[in-house]
């Protein structure tokens, strides 16, 4: 067993930081009657805020300060999305509350490359999810955990190695008590190894079993079995920003992080997603609400961001937006794909829709179609508009001309015959056709091939019922 | 007679109706005649081809229904942007493109369909582009044509014959002309250079009813007839409107 253990130092503050790319004054307070600064970006620390502090005494010393209180709520949900997206690197996920994830990776490393591979790709990923985190690796969850709250992004493989590396960790990073940290600092034991030189009996009888079984576990003396985490079929993940903001850009850059994330979420889970909802949530105003549908289901990120730029570039904003929200409504299976021997010839699906997906972001859903033959002898009728790709074939092989005009067009008459700016000449017909009493749409028609005075052969028909008039219908392009 | 061979044989002699050959990937247009005088010997893939017409409906489509039944085959899109009408798929598949390869994108405006041609062009994922955009700012045609060598794409547009005179970027251009059902090529420009006489094509405009084909003339008035009532059967009062236009 390989453990590694992501840590993620001043949660609260960095979900707020990830969600824009802005440098500006920001602090996380606990809230109540006199707030006090959990947590504050460099930017708010080089005005001379620190940790500690009260908030009106921040807000003193830098007045556009942004302060946000925690939400812990929010940080644990956060967990259980990064969780979800570790996912894709191995099976066996686990969150060490309040913020950490610890990942088995033993198995995974053949295929991400080794240790030291993997390791960069974690940090990398992360970076791209907005978050800092330390990653460290170790035999046990237990001891992985204790480096990266140290700060120390480190791997371990041997579990020989552990009481050495664990030695001069400080004390206050176990999950003991306050009292029992405050009794042993008072003692003079601040560090792994002094706790460790203890007699056992007489560690337990002071401080109870719990802090000897911690410790045992951390250095593999003891198991330490850990909760999988299972995360849930669909995505939901809200990022508020940090400060509302009205323009496109910002957003994007916000949606970015929870594309990467939902992408890492639906490669776990093998799926592909085929419709998105994005709700825009305003200060006052109800919530805008942008849906995106994919023709076919897809988990790349680019393609993702692609169609919500050209969605968001179309949406009118009524409020500046204050929290982002993604819903995955509706996901697919969708298997990994093999890589072809000839590049060139193959077409994945997923790039042949890709194209569709982003047309119809930018000119609508109707504006891109296939086309489909339909069997039936009206000519208006004989086809109809289709999923591109979902075509069938025509029944019969009449003569038929490339372009239709929809409805057709009324032809002056001079002396009983056709005009289209100068007289028509009749070459082919008449081809008689009649049917549709059975819908109400009754035709009772006789087509000619007629050409005109530039030489466009054109597709006209004579009614055979009421006006008798005459009509173009299609041009043989 | 051998020996003037033999002096036109040399590497610096050029003659007027030469042009350089040059080897660029290319679709076969079905037609023999126009095959030989295109670089190539045929459509260039992964390049602009603008094809100048007074109005649409002169056999245009018929011009490039070969190429297009063949890139069908692949496993790419055919992609029409901004078409003048609704392509009609019975006739579309009679021609022998398969219809699951084809989309129809419609656009708002000049702007939109200038768009959409070149991210189809650009995307990699359409073997050949048509599109309708009107006239075209040569700044516009040499990003299509950019995105068309970019996503290895055949693009052809149809322009309108004013644009004839103005510079493009496009290595092939030919205008149409239409002529009493056979259509007329003009060679504006083509890679390797070189004036080629017009070409006139049968582009299959009678496919299935070649026996109707006939102009209603007085001479073949009997043949019309007996056509007539091979196709339909038509009642003798449509007969007679026939010939009252005749």
């Amino acid at each position: 067993m390989l453990w590694s253990c992501l840590h993620f130092p001043d949660l609260s503050l960095q979900l707020l930081l990830r969600a824009s790319p802005a440098d500006q004054a920001l602090v996380v307070h606990g809230g109540g009657n006199r707030p006090q600064i959990l947590s504050c970006n460099p930017s708010a620390r080089s005005t001379g805020i620190a940790a500690g502090m009260s908030l009106s005494a921040a807000i003193a010393l830098c007045p556009d300060l942004q302060a946000r209180p925690r939400d812990a709520g929010a940080e644990h949900r956060a967990l259980g999305r990064i969780a979800g997206w570790a996912g894709q690197f191995t099976p066996v996920v686990s969150i060490d509350a309040p913020d950490a994830v610890l990942l088995e990776i033993e198995g995974s490393l053949a295929l991400f490359g080794g240790l030291p591979a993997m390791q960069l790709r974690l940090s990398q990923d992360l970076a791209e999810l907005g978050y800092a985190a330390a990653i460290a690796t170790a035999p046990t969850p237990g001891a992985a955990r204790l480096l990266a709250r140290a700060g120390i992004s480190r791997a371990v493989t041997k579990s020989a190695q552990l009481p050495d590396v664990l030695h001069d960790l400080p004390l206050t990073l176990l999950a003991q008590p306050e009292d029992t940290l405050r009794a042993l600092a008072l003692m003079g034991v601040r560090s792994v190894g002094a706790c460790l030189d203890l007699p056992r009996e007489g560690v337990a009888r002071r401080f109870g079993q719990g802090l000897l079984d911690e410790l045992d576990r951390a250095l593999g003396r003891l198991p330490d079995p850990r909760t999988p985490y299972c995360p849930p079929a669909h995505y939901r993940a809200r990022l508020p920003l940090p400060a509302p903001v009205h323009e496109t850009g910002p957003l994007l850059f916000a949606a970015q992080r929870l594309i990467v994330e939902l992408s890492g979420h639906l490669r776990a889970r093998g799926s592909g997603l085929t419709r998105l909802k994005l709700i825009l949530q305003h200060e006052e105003r109800a919530p805008t609400i942008v849906q995106i549908g994919f023709s076919s289901p897809t988990r790349d990120p680019q393609r993702i961001a692609r169609l919500l730029r050209e969605r968001l570039a179309r949406v009118e904003l009524p409020e500046r937006v204050e929290a982002i929200q993604f819903d995955s409504e509706e996901t697919r299976p969708l298997a990994s794909r093999n890589l072809s021997l000839f590049p060139e010839e193959m077409l994945p699906d997923e790039e042949r829709s890709s194209i569709v997906d982003h047309l119809r972001a930018r000119l609508g859903e109707d504006a891109v179609h296939g086309i489909a033959c339909r069997d039936d002898h009206r000519p208006e009728q004989a086809w109809r508009a289709c999923e591109p790709g979902a075509a069938q074939p025509a029944a019969t092989r009449a003569r038929r001309p490339l372009w239709l005009l929809d409805p057709p067009r009324r032809l002056r008459e001079r002396d009983d015959s056709p005009q289209l700016e100068g007289p028509l000449v009749l070459h082919g017909g008449p081809e008689r056709i009649e049917g549709g009493w059975w819908d109400g749409g009754d035709v009772a028609r006789d087509y000619f091939v007629a050409s005109d005075a530039q030489g466009r052969q054109l597709w006209i028909y004579r009614e055979r019922q009421g006006q008798r008039g005459w009509y173009l219908q299609g041009v043989f392009g | 007679m051998s020996a003037l061979d033999h002096v036109l044989q040399h590497p610096a002699v050029w003659r007027g109706s030469q042009y350089a050959k040059v080897t660029v990937e290319s679709v076969p247009t079905g037609f023999a005649e126009l095959d030989g005088l295109l670089p190539g010997g045929g459509w260039p893939r992964a390049a602009l081809t603008e094809l100048l017409i007074a109005q649409s409906g002169i056999g245009e489509l018929r011009l490039l229904a070969p190429a297009l039944a063949r890139m069908s085959r692949q496993e790419k899109w055919l992609a029409l942007v901004a078409p003048p009408y609704l392509p009609y798929a019975p006739a579309f598949d009679a021609l022998g493109i398969d219809l699951s390869r084809l989309i129809v994108v419609e656009s708002r405006s000049d702007a939109q369909t200038l768009w959409a041609a070149e991210r189809c062009l650009r995307s990699g994922a359409c073997s050949a582009v048509i599109a309708w955009p009107g006239a075209v700012a040569e700044r516009a045609l040499r990003r299509l044509q950019s995105a068309a060598e970019q996503g290895k794409s055949l693009g052809v547009l149809f322009s309108p014959l004013r644009c004839a005179a103005q510079p493009s970027p496009a290595p092939l251009r030919i205008q149409l002309a239409c002529g009493r059902s056979r259509l007329t090529l003009h060679i504006l420009k083509r890679r390797g250079g070189g004036w080629a006489a017009p070409l006139t094509l049968d582009v299959g405009f009678g496919q299935p009813l070649t026996a109707t084909q006939t102009d209603i003339t007085q001479e073949n008035i009997t043949q019309r007839n007996i056509t007539v009532q091979r196709i339909s059967a038509a009642p003798a009062r449509s007969r007679r409107i026939r010939q009252g236009i005749a």
